[in-house]
């Protein structure tokens, strides 16, 4: 699709005139750390960031969301029947998101868009925003999107793919939704410049050294690597924090719980996390996953291996480093992955 | 959902919302409840819903189960006891055990509370047409089972398969459920029923004492290609029952097994439940034994 010129001196006037289609969001920086948030009238987002520390899943699943909501008043005839909560789907947009998590998005909606049911909250607020992506130029140390299905001009997931050239922005148009926003912006100017996209893409996707390796885990053996015997060495350092899952933008695991107050109730959805004891117990005490080691193991077969198994579309994690960066242990799913992998092609050569 | 729930502000929808909420229960009443065991912990909800049409919504099938549903206090998975050829109303045989069965065995007939379902798969009725079926069952893991035995002796259904055998086994006789009807169902000599106790001081206990795999073992006919059996119960008797069953001559694949696990959604959203690359919720329950051995015995 076409490709946009966006001077940067007409950059604040094009948000402005988007706000009166959108709410907009963006990376702003908040007590030293980048994170999306809705952008005031007048605030442009800061798109010098390289990524924030959180992944910006929360925009459209929030780590804390109110689904249904009811009355628990004895004179309500109503009383104790659920109802949906009020919300705003009217439409969004996202400036300044990372290729990496757009293709997160894409991910986690397999798990929430099925034949058989759709998740509404985040499909809603999935489909009513637009996502409008800026290429990374400086990949982190960190970064092996790469060699994780993805990359720094990667454009599934995007409706727009910003990319940085100093004084302006060539903004690639990606799908309709994309086309229209960069219309309503007032931004029109069309540039000839895929070459330019090209070269500079081939040079960011050079910086990105890092690589982790996944060949083999597609034919491995779920079961030979299940009963591998490096997980209790791989789980030895971790200590159950949950940063991993929760900085995640692939990891969408949630709990439903309610919660009342007088003669008003909600029910509501919060992120959760498979390495907490509590996520899988039972209520006779049993835990199928009562060790750290079975929880840690639950992690990386999840994202390596079960998703590979249930999707064929590669696996679950898009290589933007953020577990790797923010684990307080450094347990490191390139590593992690390399062991598999290598148990994997071991495990074929000798069938 | 109708989008004037939904707070506007003034900026038009991208397209349309998403109308149906698997998250929403129907409304029920309870209709009745049935003390089904002398320790009291066992008790049978019969529910009927609020809006009729949601009813003909539930449609299900003997193995599902559903998310009983309580403002303030929550939601939990369990089978369901009745039979979708009983219409009218849906039953739940509930064990007293953590806060919202406790919350239920507190409520009282007319409250209003929610059912979210049908959730899951079934046993797989298709399959099992023109077959002899051999259901073992123990504890209070029977409820889907009931549901199942209530199906198949259906007049409509009955003639659709051959032998049914049942061993189904409590600790002790005060502790069997649905006891009139499994009294009706040793009467009738289109079902081959073994009711067995883990032990009973009653003199006049007339059916079998000893622990369900044994009995299998004794009771149960020969495993072939015509035949199935489905297992349900405490983990412990599946645990003796599947080298009995293996002894039969009963295939892995002819062995169908429904699981539980701890759940929230109940649709294969929340990611609780997964074992392996399968979700017990939306997957399962039900499962071949076959199945179970390619997949991490996370439950």
């Amino acid at each position: 699709m076409k490709v946009i010129k966006i001077e940067k001196s007409q950059w604040s006037q094009g948000l402005d005139n988007l706000r009166d289609a959108f709410r907009l969001f963006g990376p702003v920086i908040e007590k030293g750390f980048y994170d999306y948030r809705e952008l005031a009238a007048g605030q442009a987002p800061d798109l010098s960031f390289q990524n924030t520390r959180l992944s910006p899943k929360s925009l459209v699943f929030p780590q804390s969301e109110t689904m249904l909501n009811y009355s628990l008043d004895p004179a309500d005839p109503e009383r104790n029947i659920m109802k949906e909560a009020p919300k705003d789907y009217a439409p969004r947009a996202v400036i300044g998101l990372r290729p990496c998590d757009a293709k997160a998005m894409v991910l986690v909606k397999m798990n929430f868009d099925t034949e058989e049911y759709q998740d509404p909250y985040w499909l809603n607020l999935y489909n009513a925003t637009t996502f409008v992506g800026l290429a990374c130029d400086a990949p982190c140390g960190t970064c092996f999107c790469t060699s994780a299905g993805c990359g720094p001009y990667h454009e599934e997931g995007l409706d727009v793919l910003l990319t940085d050239r100093d004084d302006h922005y060539l903004a690639k148009a990606l799908t309709d939704k994309g086309a229209q926003l960069l219309e309503k912006a007032g931004w029109t100017q069309a540039a000839d410049a895929d070459t330019i996209i090209e070269k500079a893409k081939q040079a960011a996707e050079a910086k990105v050294t890092s690589k982790i390796e996944t060949d083999g885990l597609r034919a491995a053996d779920t079961m030979a690597l299940y009963n591998a015997g490096f997980w209790d060495d791989v789980a030895f350092a971790c200590i159950n924090c949950g940063t991993c899952t929760f900085s995640c933008p692939t990891c969408w695991c949630f709990d439903i719980q309610d919660e009342a107050y007088r003669t008003k109730g909600v029910r509501m959805r919060n992120w959760d996390s498979c390495m907490f004891p509590i996520f899988t117990v039972h209520t006779t005490g049993h835990n199928p996953r009562d060790t750290k080691t079975q929880r840690v193991r639950q992690r990386f077969m999840h994202k390596l291996k079960y998703f590979v198994d249930k999707y064929d579309q590669g696996i679950m994690c898009v290589g933007c480093g953020r577990c790797v960066r923010q684990c307080p242990v450094n347990i490191d799913i390139r590593k992690v992955s390399a062991l598999m992998n290598a148990l994997s092609v071991q495990a074929r050569c000798a069938v | 959902m109708p989008a004037s729930t939904y707070a506007k502000t003034g900026r038009t929808p991208l397209r349309e919302e998403l109308v149906e909420n698997p998250y929403l229960p129907y409304p029920v009443r309870i209709d009745d409840i049935v003390v089904e065991s002398e320790d009291r912990n066992l008790k049978t909800f019969k529910f009927v819903f609020l809006n009729p049409d949601e009813e003909a919504k539930f449609a299900y099938k003997a193995g599902q189960f559903a998310e009983l549903s309580i403002a303030g206090v929550g939601e939990i998975p369990i089978g369901i006891a009745s039979s979708p050829v009983e219409k009218g109303f849906i039953k739940f045989t509930i064990n007293k055990a953590g806060l919202v069965t406790s919350h239920l065995h507190n409520m009282k007939v007319g409250d209003i509370m929610g059912v979210r379902g049908p959730l899951g798969n079934w046993y797989p009725w298709e399959t099992l047409e023109g077959k002899n079926i051999l259901i073992v069952g123990g504890g209070f893991a029977f409820t889907t089972l009931r549901s199942s035995i209530i199906y198949l002796l259906d007049p409509a259904n009955r003639k659709k398969f051959k032998n049914i055998t049942v061993v189904y086994g409590a600790r002790s006789p005060g502790m069997l459920l649905y006891k009139d009807e499994l009294i009706a169902w040793e009467k009738r000599d289109d079902i081959d029923m073994h009711i067995t106790v883990d032990g009973t001081s009653d003199p006049s206990w007339k059916y079998n004492v000893g622990f369900v795999p044994p009995i299998t073992e004794q009771k149960a006919p020969q495993g072939d290609a015509d035949s199935y059996a489905i297992v349900c119960g405490p983990p412990i008797m599946i645990k003796f029952t599947q080298p009995v069953l293996e002894k039969l001559g009963y295939d892995h694949d002819h062995i169908i097994l429904s699981l539980e696990n701890r759940m929230k959604c109940g649709i294969g959203m929340c990611g609780r439940c997964g074992i392996g690359r399968e979700l017990v919720c939306k997957d399962g329950p039900v499962f071949t034994l076959a199945q179970i051995n390619r997949t991490p015995r996370e439950y």
